[in-house]
């Protein structure tokens, strides 16, 4: 569904991304790993077409989408939910939720869609009309993830959903992820925290220094002992 | 002094805020979504009140009439401002930022200067003239009508922000260029329809100002400075504030003319806006 090979990505002169890739089936709910500064969201920005790569491709779908500005590839059903949430803090819950769905692929389903969110995440319905940055940092999370879903998008890509959040909390967007994930759409997501990460995904990938040294399924990782040297220094 | 000299400022100084309010709205606009301040906007309010005298003087059109035009060629004027200066120097340094704008105003008020000389003109008969008394109030009709106006497109303003899909998409681009984008807000329309609606605001102003005030090359500075207070004031990109920093303005600018010295009226503004940049640089009403 959606195949990234070859990402060379630089800011200026320094190079963060070397030839690297990730394939990723319908269904799946894949996760990327690796420490601090080793690429992961450089890699979610480039498929999501914020940044353009020097080199590689992506393809979506069937269809290249290296190169397309963001604003169209979100079209594409390909949405992503950034770091910090990244919500408009100054409009409201429901202008949040609206603007997800503000391409025209998504933009006549719109009420329906809202409903759709409003089910997956009930407190949604009652805080319609607070401006987004009153939120919890919890709730923040859950509208930013409403609001990628707004997209209707067939695979979200979620940078960091549980970054600083409570253990109850990231249970329940664990539980969310699972639940979006049963009723069809791809997930792709970055964490720091092997054992959480992975317990959730089906496969993974871990980054480091720009690079992808390591893939597989959850499983796998979890005996891996690169993965054990990569993260818990051993 | 009496009570009733006090009313009358008061008046006076409330009628030009509201068109102090929609220039500085228009400035506004610009610096909330991309964090440039258009140092031409003065010189783009000049350029509106030249059409409108033009207008006048070749055609004998009234500023009124003249006004959807105007407005019209200031938004082209800012959506070609943006695509071809400022979409170029967006990445590069902090300085090419600020002087490629006020070269611009450099450039347009000497163009201004070369092309219709340095005098000072006045549309006569315009549409609106004269004044109402009220209780022995005395309201210029002209500053009525332009304030008026101003209040209108001010609201009208609004309203596109705060209840249409582009204005929220405005908004959002204003808020998180990068979040927008992954909305499928094309973010490069934003920011042209931004200096387009940015620089319409003083095509509305312009137009207004032109029934009773002066027109000649150096016009845009004094109203841009004080929409630069007014800016500070409102807080910087908080569009609806600045209606209310207007009025702040052109009271202070009003009685502090009547109350100290008509010759320190200016420095009475600048000093309020000394006192909120130093006390509160965020604005009197923060962010929007």
């Amino acid at each position: 569904m959606l195949a990234a090979e070859g990402l060379d990505v630089a800011y200026g002169d320094f190079q963060v991304l070397w030839s690297a890739g990730i394939r990723v089936q319908e269904g799946e709910v894949v996760c990327l790993l690796g420490p601090n500064g080793a690429g992961k969201s450089t890699l979610m920005n480039t498929l999501s077409g914020l940044l353009k790569p020097r080199g590689g491709h992506v393809e979506f779908r069937g269809k290249r989408i290296d190169g397309v500005p963001p604003h169209e590839i979100v079209g594409e059903g390909l949405a992503h939910v950034l770091e910090r949430r990244r919500l408009f803090p100054y409009l409201t819950v429901r202008e949040n939720l609206l603007l997800g769905a503000h391409h025209p692929e998504a933009r006549p389903r719109r009420e329906e869609s809202l409903r759709w969110v409003e089910g997956i995440f009930p407190f949604l319905t009652d805080r319609q009309k607070q401006l987004a940055h009153t939120l919890s940092g919890g709730q923040q999370q859950m509208v930013a993830i409403a609001r990628g879903l707004m997209a209707r998008p067939r695979c979200l890509m979620i940078d960091e959903p549980f970054l600083g959040l409570a253990p109850k909390v990231v249970q329940d967007i664990g539980a969310v992820i699972q639940q979006i994930n049963r009723e069809g759409i791809t997930i792709v997501f970055i964490e720091q925290n092997v054992e959480l990460a992975l317990r959730l995904a089906h496969r993974g990938y871990v980054l480091e220094s720009g690079r992808v040294i390591l893939e597989g399924p959850s499983a796998d990782l979890l005996q891996s002992n690169e993965v054990k040297r990569i993260f818990l220094g051993g | 002094m009496t009570a009733e000299i006090l009313l009358q400022s008061v008046i006076s100084g409330i009628l030009m805020g509201f068109v102090y309010a929609l220039i500085a709205a228009g400035l506004s606009l610009i610096f909330g979504l991309m964090e440039i301040v258009n140092f031409a906007h003065g010189e783009f309010l000049m350029l509106a009140m030249f059409g409108a005298f033009w207008g006048w003087a070749l055609w004998s059109v009234d500023p009124l009439l003249s006004l959807p035009l105007t407005t019209l060629a200031l938004f082209v004027l800012g959506v070609l401002t943006y695509k071809g200066i400022i979409r170029w120097i967006l990445g590069g340094p902090m300085l090419a930022q600020i002087f490629a704008t006020f070269g611009l105003a450099i450039f347009l008020r000497s163009a201004a200067q070369f092309l219709f000389g340095v005098d000072f003109r006045l549309i006569q008969n315009p549409w609106v003239q004269g004044r109402i008394s009220l209780g022995g109030l005395f309201i210029g009709l002209p500053q009525l009508t332009a304030s008026a106006a101003a209040l209108a497109a001010f609201a009208g303003l609004y309203w596109f922000l705060r209840r249409t899909e582009t204005g929220l998409a405005l908004q959002a681009t204003a808020q998180d260029r990068q979040a927008a984008a992954l909305m499928g807000i094309n973010t490069e329309r934003m920011f042209a329809l931004g200096w387009g609606i940015g620089s319409a605001c003083v095509g509305v102003a312009g137009s207004l100002l032109a029934i009773f005030f002066y027109v000649f090359p150096d016009v845009g500075a004094t109203f841009a400075l004080l929409a630069y207070v007014t800016v500070a004031l409102g807080g910087f990109g908080n569009v609806p504030a600045t209606l209310l920093a207007g009025v702040i303005v052109g009271l202070v600018e009003v009685l502090g003319g009547m109350l100290i010295a008509p010759a320190f009226k200016y420095a009475i503004v600048f000093l309020l806006y000394l006192l909120v940049v130093l006390i509160r640089p965020q604005g009197l009403f923060g962010k929007f």
